[in-house]
């Protein structure tokens, strides 16, 4: 580890490349990140299933891909595929748990969770996939920085995805509607908003934004069946960081994340780096709960 | 369960049961071991999940701990790092004796139950402040993390696990070594807990499952008693996952830190029992494993996906589970007067909003 930061020390270039790389991907984690944001703030469930979609936009992606088409032009298929699913997800279990308890929905979404893992995991078999674009690489500062081409594509394409969704929440009819239910459902279905169309698009909305993140991924990273935690993990760590309905936090907290992984990985080598993702969210927590305890004035 | 002769008609029974299980059925010992570590772990589970309704899917952290404490410690005391590194497990070499086997044990899970404990305190007291969505999702990702610092730790063993000494003794007695440790492991775990919900601290945690905000304005210290609680959780499990380690003779991350079966089988067996209730994880676990056992090689690999939609079909359609379905069946056996009217009365409130 030491030798590691003496190099970074010795070679600046190199933490370029780590930051740009982080960068790149962080916009990727955003997307999921502001999906989580969304069914949070209006439905109030945490879904723990976020990144069960994030691999199963992958597997839509690297399985029309196998069969030829170019891999950017199947993000569409796996937005439409993932909206589809998650409607359907919404119609066959999430109804349900919408008004209930948050532990309730948790462990709902938590079985949900299990039950995409352990199918992909049989149907799709546990091994590392990955979708080959074929952009090339480009080069900056003497060969020293390199940064693969589909790796910008994904990271524009993030940006304008949620930029879209963020437009679409603001100036549409229906997400006019969807915000008015996340500020009061009650008060909305007394205006005559149809909250449960609501809440199924809200849902489908959020596969949806998952399904394009995980299409990214395939490209520019690999996925497997049993990824889907850490993305729920990063998506709920930036949530908490940025907070509900911020999406230049969402971006930024994202971003950073991105790049204090990759920072990780190659200080403390990438077979930690899953454990400081993890870890990293019980650091998040405890801040938080130190700079929360200091606003309790009530009881020590 | 109001009736003292029934109660203590129903303990001896089981106890017996327990008792001269190993003798009647010596060909599955280690099965009925199993069994044992199952009600204590959907135990433990609704300990912090039921009666306190703070969900934790992280659990297995502690039973990993145990695992790893108890096989380090025998290593430590009796072998040489360089000769125990190129032991592979087919020729194994690790005997003791008994006595140093049995001291190793004994010193192994003390370890490991100090250190998980200690774990479960630092770590509580800080994300248990938080509300319970935090804490969950917290746990998710706590269970995940040490199992990937365990495969990647070299003086763990890393990737490639760690070989626990083989029992000293013959074969068969090994299955009821580890019978007899884990059925008393339960038990005290069972009595320990339902001694627990009798006093302040178990009106305290279920005063937290039910309305924190004014548990805390009442005066209850809740973040301390959510960690205590915790800890609680943190001892037993330590203490079955060092047993386990040695029972298994093999450790490694998978071994060690199960999060796709066990993990997730405690909370599935807790709320298939009925959460929040002494009983229920005991019964939820004993069905589970009996099911498991008898069923399982039928689903062809399919285990866990349908593992997930029992989760899914417990949580929406059973969320009361088995103890809760007997008590409003016949809630007179449970010692509640329940006239024509309430009956009716109780119904309309189930009613969907």
């Amino acid at each position: 580890m030491a030798s590691n930061l003496a190099l970074l020390y010795e070679a600046p270039i190199l933490s370029v490349q780590l930051v740009i790389d982080g960068i790149l991907i962080g916009a990727i984690f955003a997307l999921a990140a502001y999906g989580m944001a969304l069914v949070w703030g209006v439905m109030n469930i945490i879904n723990i299933a976020q990144g069960e979609f994030v691999m199963l936009g992958g597997y839509v992606t690297f399985f029309l891909a196998a069969t030829g088409v170019h891999p950017l032009l199947t993000v569409p298929v796996a937005v439409a595929v993932l909206f589809i699913f998650g409607w359907a997800i919404y119609r066959l279990v999430v109804f349900r748990v919408v008004d209930k308890d948050l532990f309730i929905s948790i462990l709902a979404t938590f079985g949900i969770s299990i039950v995409l893992q352990q199918l992909a995991n049989e149907l799709f078999g546990a091994d590392v996939r990955t979708a080959e674009s074929g952009l090339g690489t480009l080069f900056f500062a003497d060969g020293l920085v390199t940064v693969a081409a589909i790796k910008l594509v994904a990271f524009v394409a993030a940006l304008v995805l949620g930029a879209s969704l963020f437009l679409f929440l603001k100036k549409s009819r229906l997400g006019q509607a969807i915000r008015a239910t996340a500020q009061n459902a009650r008060a909305a279905r007394i205006v005559g908003i149809n909250t449960d169309r609501v809440y199924a698009t809200t849902f489908a909305l959020n596969a949806a934004i998952c399904g394009a993140a995980g299409s990214l991924v395939v490209m520019t990273w690999l996925i497997h069946p049993y990824l889907g935690l850490a993305y729920t993990i990063r998506s709920f760590m930036i949530v908490i960081v940025a907070g509900l309905g911020n999406l230049v936090g969402v971006i930024l907290a994202g971003v950073g994340l991105g790049a204090a992984e990759n920072f990780a990985g190659f200080l403390l080598g990438t077979e930690y780096q899953a454990a400081f993702v993890f870890s990293l969210l019980v650091v998040i927590l405890l801040w938080r709960n130190f700079r929360l305890s200091r606003l309790r004035k009530y009881l020590k | 369960m109001t009736d003292p002769v029934r109660n203590v008609l129903l303990y001896t029974l089981i106890a017996l049961a327990g008792l001269i299980a190993p003798y009647v059925a010596p060909t599955i010992v280690i099965q009925l071991a199993l069994l044992w570590m199952m009600v204590l772990f959907a135990l433990t589970w609704d300990l912090a999940g039921g009666q306190m309704g703070y969900n934790s899917f992280g659990n297995i952290l502690f039973f990993g701990i145990g695992c790893y404490v108890a096989t380090v410690v025998q290593r430590e005391l009796y072998f040489d790092i360089e000769e125990y590194a190129n032991v592979t497990i087919a020729d194994i070499t690790l005997s003791l004796t008994p006595s140093q086997y049995f001291a190793g044990l004994a010193l192994g899970m003390a370890l490991s139950v100090l250190i998980a404990v200690a774990v479960a305190a630092v770590l509580g007291s800080g994300i248990l402040g938080l509300r319970g969505h935090y804490f969950a999702i917290c746990t998710l990702g706590v269970g995940v993390a040490a199992g990937e610092i365990a495969s990647g730790w070299e003086y763990v063993g890393a990737g490639s696990g760690m070989v626990a000494p083989i029992y000293p003794g013959e074969p068969d007695q090994r299955g009821i070594f580890f019978y007899y440790l884990l059925f008393i492991l339960a038990v005290i775990c069972f009595f320990t807990l339902k001694r627990l919900y009798s006093t302040r601290f178990g009106l305290a945690i279920n005063a937290i499952r039910d309305d924190e905000d004014k548990a805390e304005a009442m005066g209850i210290h809740t973040t301390r008693y959510k960690t205590v609680a915790w800890c609680v959780s943190a001892f037993f499990l330590a203490l079955a996952g060092g047993t386990f380690g040695h029972l298994n003779n093999f450790i490694d991350r998978e071994v060690a830190f199960p999060g796709t079966t066990f993990g997730v089988w405690m909370v599935l067996m807790a709320i298939l029992g009925g959460k929040g209730t002494i009983w229920g994880p005991v019964i939820g676990a004993t069905v589970f494993h009996v099911t498991q056992e008898l069923f399982w090689t039928y689903f062809f690999g399919w285990q866990r996906v349908a593992l997930g939609v029992l989760i899914v079909v417990i949580v929406l359609f059973f969320p009361q589970g088995i103890m809760g379905w007997l008590r409003e069946r016949w809630p007179e056996k449970f010692g509640e007067t329940v006239d024509a009217e309430g009956r009716a009365a109780q119904v309309s409130l189930e009613e969907p909003r």
